[in-house]
């Protein structure tokens, strides 16, 4: 059917949007602890805590240079909004369901294509999550409220209007709490939320490299989206970007989208403008559009408080306009997409074809008693468990990993040694085989027994590693391989002597240079003992019993 | 045609008012003189049978194989085709075949004693704004000339899931925007009462179809008024259900708020029985009612069933302001004496004043055109219908748009997009709506006062077709007597009452009964009863007696 109906327009001058910069460029993160990718990289094991930092550091030190070069005596003032794209089975008002990459025009149905006739009818879920989010944001829900249309052309959506809502956001007036990592200054920062509405998403354009004319890709048309509208209450790029990935990581806690930025499942407008210290009045605002990544998030609006301060210390400040900018990955700018003229009217009018949004504080109950423990909640607890901030951040960051973690403290591990173990050499795994914690298959209760085993001397640091790759790769139980491999630490001082012994015996040049005073060959014989062993040895009687044989005059 | 002898009601074919009878005489005279009508005669006229329901009686022929559905399908079309070149009622009339095809699949079924549904056989014409899979779909606009959905209306589904066949598509105003059909950027309808006069709109090719008996019952849409102004011109039965009553899932929307598919039937029994069939909740129209849908079936007892006083205790209110001055005297008399009837049936009569009546036209043209200039922002040429070719973004849907839209259509858009803009909204949008509030309230009060309320359809007969072609608002205002209804959401019953003296035959005029919500089942019982009791008048024009001569 859309092969009939749809065909292509030609279009000589597509001034919005030139196809270049409609690519999605895939933002590397480099800066903050809030990409899975980038975090899991810098722990290799628990005691090479402090190389995270430095890495982290060093990489964000271009972004304190520009924060640096931004004088002292203008302020930046910084929102944010933001769309999600809902995780819903099918789309906002329609059964179609929604996948990303889906060939063009396949997930589409009169409904969504706008056709005459069609009425949406909307999908109860998008309340329920709207709710959700709203509630999580600490908003203040409408129990009656409403969709618009907002009215403008534009080949991408289909009926000429976007179902939104206006004058009565299902939520407004909340705020989302953020710990600053430790790197960037650390603090916690609370932002305002003006409002979220529920509204629907247009199609996509597709501009052919050579020919002049676009292709419509309706696919995404009708998919259901939340908008969150910050408060003007950022001050710099780290501020925006950390605020955007709480946001990401709250949505991905309560199960309402994926967040994923590459795929635009969140995308991120922020409104930046710089006044004088002392100023009351806001300066001109410039919307800037494109950022794939909380790292070019941060770099765009550092970039545009600095092109806005040199404005105005040049006293040319009228060249900030109301426009909208793109970032420019490649140039690493912003340049002017189009300007404003005056504000866009919209005409928005209640959407006649759908009924009121009517809540009930039942409804809203239910919900909030449904929401597991939140991102913020989570970091005040972990605080409490005397984790440090940059374990907190870490552990949090991935709802999965804190209910990897929280299982396994459940079961009588210490909290800062399950940390570690987490954060070094499970995080190494899963980097290196490309697993989710819940791909993996060592259990939490397994962890537990791990560290439990070592703690009780049954087997020896060295040797609880070795298992724990076992029990990633392959799951088992600690103690079934332990029996397996026959792997219980050696405690019995007469047997550890019995290897102290032949290794002394069969080393006698080395046992010469030690007792003419080259004592640093004691953790020679303490390896070789160790190997001996097959690394059974408890390490603590080994090196007593070695210290007593070598220094015995015997 | 020996088929209409046994279906149609006798060939009273005129009015006959016992108040005026040598001016009836002369009329219907002069009229029967110049058409020789073997079958009737002016003695018919006085002892006439009330009219039937036409799909019950084509019910009994097919199941007691009186008929089969292919004679019946083939009287249809003969007449179907005898009468469209002089009324135009029609954008589009599939093939003879394809008609036939259902009609002998029909037949098959009841000859293996197979159930059929309760519309099998029965022909429906369909207004073209309402969707079709397999028929186009323009209403009556060239940008969607050509157009063919992919999926049928809820009301054409489940009609075709009942057995009705659909006859063809009905011209109309485009996109429902008009009371006289002229409006279609296709072809103009006229009136089967005299072919000079507009059939009314903008369902003015349902009306003119079912008066014509071209076929039995036809599906329109009512905004404004557009099923009942043109039952009233066309001497047909016209119901506008309660806003939500059917569903409006495949009706190209005018204005979503106001909007409601209605039926069109030569009885009242046939309306209502077309209502059973697609009224009802819908998953596909979020402002589809949940409410059940009665079944009305048994307000339709026959007329020597009815006691002496059948309607004894109703409580009727005429609308005192719609019997008041700009409205035709000849139509003010036929509602007195639909009021006098109401008496007569045991009913008290009573005059209502609705103060807010008048504010109901300049608010609905405030919210129609405001909704419309939103519905109507699909039609850009991208994606389907007319698109004219340009270089440039902005000039494609500027020409699609220019070229595809009729002035009506533009001169809506324009004002509904004015109405809505920044610094005017308060003014006009949200001001009407506060208006909407109040026509509703007092529709509310009155109608707890009374069980129906009254007054004509139309503050006049038909009139001749250009007579208000460039005066939009001499025709915005006739529709002063129906835009309260779509305002409040009420159903409306629209039923011929009367005639005043003019055209060839006389002219019908309609009386407009209005219920509360979702008492349908109440306009319709009444409606029956009135129309059952109403012995001084038949309604059946001249052409269908042309085409049977």
């Amino acid at each position: 059917m859309a092969s009939t109906i749809f065909r292509t327009f030609k279009v000589h001058l597509f001034p919005l949007y030139p196809p270049s910069l409609l690519k999605i460029t895939n933002g590397v993160l480099f800066f903050t602890t809030t990409q899975q990718s980038q975090t899991q990289q810098h722990h290799q094991n628990p005691q090479k805590q402090t190389k995270k930092v430095s890495a982290s550091a060093s990489a964000t030190s271009t972004q304190s240079k520009k924060l640096d070069k931004i004088p002292k005596d203008y302020e930046p003032i910084i929102g944010i909004e933001t769309h999600v794209q809902l995780s819903t089975l099918t789309k906002a008002f329609c059964s179609c369901p929604y996948n990303y990459g889906s060939h063009p025009n396949t997930t589409i149905c009169p409904i969504c294509m706008g056709l005459p006739g069609a009425l949406p009818v909307l999908n109860s879920k998008v309340i329920d999550f709207a709710v959700k989010l709203g509630l999580a944001l600490n908003c203040r829900l409408a129990f009656n409220s409403k969709f618009d249309r907002k009215q403008y052309f534009y080949p991408d959506l289909p009926k000429g209007y976007q179902i939104s809502q206006f004058d009565v956001p299902i939520a407004s007036g909340g705020y989302l709490d953020v710990d600053i990592p430790v790197e960037f200054g650390g603090g916690h920062k609370r932002f305002g939320i003006t409002r979220v509405h529920m509204e629907e998403d247009a199609g996509k354009l597709m501009h052919t490299e050579i020919g002049n004319y676009s292709q419509v890709d309706l696919n995404r048309a009708g998919v259901p989206l939340l908008e969150i509208v910050s408060e003007p209450d950022m001050r710099n790029g780290i501020e925006a970007a950390e605020y955007a990935a709480e946001l990401q990581r709250l949505v991905r806690y309560l199960g309402v989208s994926n967040g994923n930025m590459q795929e635009g499942s969140l995308r991120c407008d922020v409104n930046v403008s710089v006044r004088p210290i002392g100023q009351s009045k806001f300066g001109t605002k410039v919307e800037v559009k494109n950022l794939n990544s909380f790292a070019s998030m941060g770099r765009a609006i550092d970039f545009e408080i600095s092109r806005q301060v040199q404005l105005y210390s040049q006293g040319q400040d009228d060249q900030i306009v109301q426009e909208t900018r793109l970032w420019d990955e490649g140039t690493q700018r912003t340049i002017t997409m189009r300007k404003k003229e005056g504000l866009a009217d919209y005409r928005y009018f209640p959407e006649p074809d759908l009924p009121a949004v009517i809540i009930s504080q039942e409804y809203v109950d239910n919900i909030q008693n449904s929401l597991p423990e939140l991102p913020e909640i989570k970091r005040r607890r972990y605080e409490k468990m005397g984790l440090s901030m940059q374990d907190v951040l870490f552990l949090t960051n991935d709802k999965n990993v804190a209910e990897f973690f929280d299982a396994t403290v459940a079961k009588g591990a210490d909290a800062k040694l399950v940390a570690n173990w987490i954060m070094s050499d499970i995080a190494a795994f899963m980097k290196n085989e490309k697993l989710s914690i819940n791909e993996i298959k060592l259990a939490p209760e397994e962890l537990s027994q791990l560290i439990a085993s070592i703690k009780g001397g049954i087997i020896s640091g060295k040797i609880g590693k070795e298992i724990l790759f076992e029990l990633l790769s392959k799951g088992g139980t600690v103690k079934g391989l332990i029996e397996e491999k026959d792997l219980v630490q050696i405690v019995d001082p007469l047997e550890i002597q019995k290897f102290v012994d032949k290794v002394i015996a069969e080393n006698p040049k080395q046992l010469e240079q030690y007792r003419g005073g080259k004592t640093k060959l004691q953790g020679y014989f303490a390896g070789q003992v160790m190997k001996l062993s097959k690394g059974k040895a408890n390490p603590g009687l080994l090196n007593k019993i070695l210290l007593e044989k070598l220094n015995s005059k015997s | 045609m020996k088929m209409l002898s046994t279906l149609q009601t006798p060939r009273s074919l005129s009015r006959f008012s016992l108040l005026l009878p040598s001016a009836v005489t002369t009329t219907t005279s002069s009229h029967f003189s110049s058409n020789s009508l073997p079958h009737a005669s002016l003695s018919d006229q006085s002892t006439a049978v009330p009219p039937q329901s036409q799909i019950l009686s084509i019910r009994h022929s097919l199941l007691s194989r009186q008929v089969t559905a292919v004679d019946l399908a083939q009287s249809y079309l003969t007449r179907l085709r005898l009468t469209e070149p002089q009324l135009h009622s029609f954008l589009h009339i599939p093939d003879d075949s394809a008609v036939l095809a259902e009609a002998r699949e029909l037949d098959r079924r009841i000859d293996g004693g197979e159930e059929v549904g309760p519309l099998a056989g029965v022909f429906v014409a369909v207004k073209d704004n309402i969707c079709t899979a397999d028929m186009p779909s323009t209403a009556g606009s060239r940008i969607l000339q050509g157009y063919r959905p992919p999926f049928d209306a809820t009301a054409v589904k489940r009609v075709k899931e009942l057995g009705g066949i659909i006859v063809g598509k009905t011209n109309l105003d485009e996109f429902g925007m008009g009371s006289t059909t002229e409006g279609s950027a296709f072809q103009v309808t006229s009136n089967p009462w005299d072919v000079s006069r507009v059939p009314g709109g903008s369902s003015g090719g349902s009306a003119a179809a079912v008066s014509a008996r071209q076929c039995v019952v036809s599906l329109g849409s009512d905004t404004g008024g557009s099923v009942r102004q043109p039952a009233s011109f066309c001497g047909v039965v016209g119901l506008k259900p309660t806003y939500g009553r059917v569903s409006r899932f495949g009706l190209m929307a005018y204005a979503s708020s106001l909007d409601a598919i209605g039926c069109f039937g030569s009885s009242v029994a046939d309306a209502g029985i077309l209502l059973n069939a697609i009224a009802g909740h819908d998953k596909f129209d979020a402002t589809s009612s949940k409410q059940d849908v009665p079944n009305f079936l048994p307000h339709f007892v026959s007329e020597s069933s009815l006691g002496s006083k059948p309607l004894k205790g109703l409580r009727v209110g005429l609308i005192r302001e719609t019997i008041d001055d700009g409205v035709d005297s000849g139509v003010i008399s036929a509602i007195r004496e639909a009021a006098l009837h109401f008496e007569e049936l045991g009913c008290s009569v009573n005059e209502v004043s609705l103060p807010s009546f008048s504010l109901g036209l300049p608010a609905y043209y405030i919210l129609a055109s405001s909704e419309s200039s939103s519905n109507l922002s699909r039609y850009d040429g991208i994606r389907y219908g007319n698109q004219v070719f340009a270089d440039e973004l902005d000039s494609l849907y500027g020409n699609s748009r220019a070229q595809g839209f009729g002035s009506e259509v533009k001169m809506r858009i324009l004002m509904g997009t004015y109405a809505l803009s920044a610094g005017y909204y308060d003014a006009y949008y949200k001001r009407a709506q506060q208006v909407r509030t109040i026509i509703r309230n007092s529709f509310k009060e009155a109608l707890n006062q009374n069980d129906i309320l009254i007054s004509p359809a139309a503050p006049s007969a038909a009139y001749k077709i250009g007579a208000k072609k460039n005066d939009p608002l001499a025709m915005y205002a006739g529709d002063i007597m129906t835009v309260n209804v779509n305002l409040a959401g009420l159903p409306a019953l629209v039923l011929p009452c009367g005639f005043v003296d003019d055209g060839p035959a006389g002219l019908p005029v309609g009386l407009q009964m209005i219920g509360a919500a979702f008492d349908e089942g109440e306009l319709l019982r009444v409606g029956h009863i009135f129309e059952q009791t109403l012995n001084k008048f038949r309604f059946v024009p001249p052409i269908v007696a042309d085409s049977i001569a």
